[in-house]
């Protein structure tokens, strides 16, 4: 099959991103990796609760006095709403409108800026009141937890934004498909994620 | 590609079906999103409203627990067919994320 062949509404299957054995592969072989991911994100949980509040003797920060809930609240809401946003730009990748859903990922993409803006202006926050990586065993937890998740984040758009360029004049096919369909269940990852380091890190860190 | 997928010639009646078929189903995901919002509300006004810690944290991570399966099962498809190879992975992940955790927070100590 040419990968490259056009479609129309009426000839796109009913789930392109696994119609070619390649769109197969790569699913089976992705959602392995989400599996693995969970594994990665859940030993660096396990490391920041065991290590939460502790550090040097006279050490001055904890997370009951250093996170604020209200930006918290937007990064969540902002995550949250991106998820739903490429829920969209799928919807419209089944229904075969490449315009809908290259305009869904475009909103898609900034939100997710602004969700790291956000963070970069948390972190920044932080080492500037003294609660740099080095300072406790605490912060190093902290760091690697949430800059971890950050990172994905990054990658995400990086991803996101790459295939919307490379794609932008070829319109959606057989070969792309399974590609832009791969990136969304990947930022639906991250907001898994997120769910659990509002909850675990700043909801219980607040309430001590 | 050596793989060859079956054209696809859908009658206009099948192709409207099918089309409204999805639509169905992105209500149903504005639902699920509506649910997530919400939980996410409760979860902020449980901490915000300073009940006790004992009746906070499990209530949270009960609803952190909700909000990930809509997100699997919903926004991510695995409540869709040809999904259980893709449950089994995770399950496997889960598992071995809890234990990871269990081992770390009763195990470590400073």
């Amino acid at each position: 099959m040419d990968l490259n062949k056009r479609y129309t509404p009426q000839t796109w299957p009913d789930h392109p991103e696994t119609a070619t054995l390649e769109g197969k592969n790569k699913f089976v072989g992705f959602w392995l990796l989400l599996a693995a991911e969970t594994v990665t994100f859940a030993s660096l949980f396990a490391t920041y609760l065991a290590l939460k509040d502790k550090g040097p003797s006279g050490m001055e920060f904890s997370a009951s006095g250093l996170f604020e809930l209200p930006l918290v609240f937007a990064m969540t809401m902002i995550l949250l709403t991106s998820s739903l946003t490429s829920v969209y730009a799928m919807y419209h990748m089944k229904n075969h409108n490449f315009k809908a859903m290259q305009a869904w990922l475009g909103i898609t993409v900034l939100l997710g800026l602004a969700f790291l803006g956000l963070e970069i202006y948390e972190f920044n926050h932080y080492v500037h009141l003294g609660f740099g990586f080095t300072n406790s065993a605490f912060s190093s937890a902290f760091y690697v937890l949430v800059g971890t998740h950050g990172a994905h984040v990054v990658f995400g758009l990086s991803w996101f934004i790459a295939l919307m360029l490379r794609n932008a004049k070829r319109g959606l096919n057989m070969y792309n498909a399974p590609k832009f369909y791969l990136a969304a269940l990947y930022w639906h990852f991250i907001d898994v994620v997120w769910v659990f380091i509002f909850t675990v890190v700043y909801l219980m860190g607040v309430i001590g | 590609m050596a793989h060859d997928t079956h054209d696809i010639h859908r009658s206009r009646t099948e192709f409207e079906f099918i089309k409204k078929k999805r639509a169905t189903e992105m209500r149903g995901q504005l639902t699920s999103f509506a649910m997530m919002i919400f939980l996410t509300l409760i979860a902020f006004t449980l901490v915000a409203a300073d009940f006790s810690n004992y009746l906070i944290v499990p209530i949270i991570l009960l609803l952190a627990a909700i909000q990930v399966v809509l997100q699997l099962y919903n926004f991510m498809h695995m409540s869709n067919k040809g999904h259980g190879m893709m449950a089994f992975f995770m399950f496997s992940g889960i598992f071995v994320a809890f234990t990871i955790v269990l081992t770390m927070v009763t195990i470590v100590w400073w």
